[in-house]
């Protein structure tokens, strides 16, 4: 059976540094989606072990209403990564964020080690949730494979610094270097019926920038974003949130669909626009969007 | 477990605290300097002492430098202090003697 939470709301996902105890006792008070406790890149090599100690007291004792705990656990090319799942799943953290993922072996060999950890540690299996991030060009390529290679997994992360620079070029900010892979991640998501998740944006200066990027890759199909900066998180939430136009919009759709499937009716009109049986998934979708965002009251 | 040498864990940003162990003379000697031990001296004493006698310190001395740390974090910088002292970091007892 599928995990209930696999498929919940997670808009914006913002990192949260393992290593400073000021960053993780209280994130939840900026309401993100997710937080992404990190053991990886934030975290200096000789404070590996510390990070461990201050995420596992924080996953046991810290409330934090709600907000999915994913926890970013170092590379398998690594000498860390095997007690940084250990840890995880003793302290119960919801998600695991599997860094450089390059093919489904890879998250076999995590789920393999999460598996056991879940028995030592008398977790219910399957219970711990991952994730993928793809952070070079031989994960982008693999990408349905990945998305294919586990019921635990929820979706692939684009991790834009890395995979700019395996590609050798670097974050323009016109975001062509990254087209190609958030296209194809996006696509082999959708086909695995997965989530897909944008990479960070680092320049805090240009929030005009940081907005207008927001807005393309929900234009794109993304369910969210990477963030590194609770400033980001009311941007994030403010474009994925159904405006209550296209909420009213998909209630009749939905709606009348319903109705007219019963009359015998295949194709007619909603606000001067042609609507068939093609355009109920996606008012559905608005619906459930709008639900889990908290504002919808309608009776759908 | 038994202190081996001297270790430290922590910084002394806001929030953390930074927790030093050197090998004792047969007890436990505690050192607490903290911006708020008027309000929480006793508190941060007890979750210290609870944190050594769980990981069976009973030889130490410990030097705490607070910085208004959370109890968990507290937990947390004992702990690897008292594990780095022993060169140990992998194979931990996650919600065994660390909990």
């Amino acid at each position: 059976m599928s995990h209930p939470y696999k498929k919940r709301l997670r808009r914006s996902m913002m990192f949260l540094n393992c290593q400073k105890p000021g960053l993780i006792k209280d994130p939840y008070i900026y309401k993100p989606d997710s937080i992404m406790l990190d053991l990886e890149d934030a975290v200096a090599e000789n404070q590996k072990d510390a990070a461990r100690y201050s995420l596992y007291h924080a996953l046991q004792e810290i409330d934090y209403r709600g907000v999915e705990r994913v926890v970013r656990i170092n590379g398998l090319d690594t000498p860390h990564w095997k007690e940084d799942i250990r840890v995880c799943v003793a302290g119960g953290a919801d998600t695991i964020r599997i860094a450089k993922t390059e093919s489904a072996q890879d998250v076999h060999v995590v789920e393999e080690h999460v598996l056991a950890a879940e028995r030592e540690f008398g977790r219910p299996e399957g219970s711990t949730l991952l994730m993928s991030a793809l952070e070079s060009c031989k994960g982008v390529l693999n990408a349905l494979e990945i998305c294919k290679s586990s019921d635990r997994l929820i979706g692939i992360a684009l991790s834009g610094g890395d995979y700019t620079k395996d590609l050798q070029t670097t974050i323009t900010g016109t975001g062509v270097e990254l087209q190609g892979a958030r296209q194809q991640m996006i696509i082999a998501a959708r086909a695995a019926g997965v989530q897909c998740w944008d990479t960070v944006f680092t320049n805090l200066d240009a929030m005009d920038v940081f907005e207008e990027e927001v807005k393309m890759i929900k234009m794109m199909g993304f369910d969210g974003k990477s963030l590194v900066n609770p400033r980001q998180i009311a941007i994030v939430h403010k474009i994925f949130t159904p405006t209550q136009k296209e909420i009213i919009f998909a209630e009749k759709v939905v709606k009348e669909i319903d109705e007219k499937k019963a009359l015998g009716i295949g194709v007619f009109t909603v606000d001067g626009k042609m609507i068939d049986i093609a355009f109920y998934d996606g008012a559905k979708r608005t619906i459930d969007l709008a639900k889990a965002s908290g504002v919808y009251e309608g009776d759908l | 477990m038994e202190v081996k040498k001297a270790a430290m864990a922590g910084t002394l940003e806001s929030s953390d605290a930074q927790v030093t162990v050197e090998p004792g003379n047969g007890k436990i000697e505690l050192s607490i300097e903290s911006s708020v031990i008027h309000q929480f001296g006793k508190q941060i004493k007890a979750t210290i002492l609870e944190t050594l006698n769980r990981l069976d310190v009973t030889d130490a001395k410990v030097t705490v430098v607070d910085k208004g740390a959370l109890d968990c974090t507290l937990k947390a910088r004992v702990e690897c202090a008292v594990y780095r002292s022993n060169d140990i970091t992998e194979n931990l007892p996650w919600g065994g003697v660390i909990k």
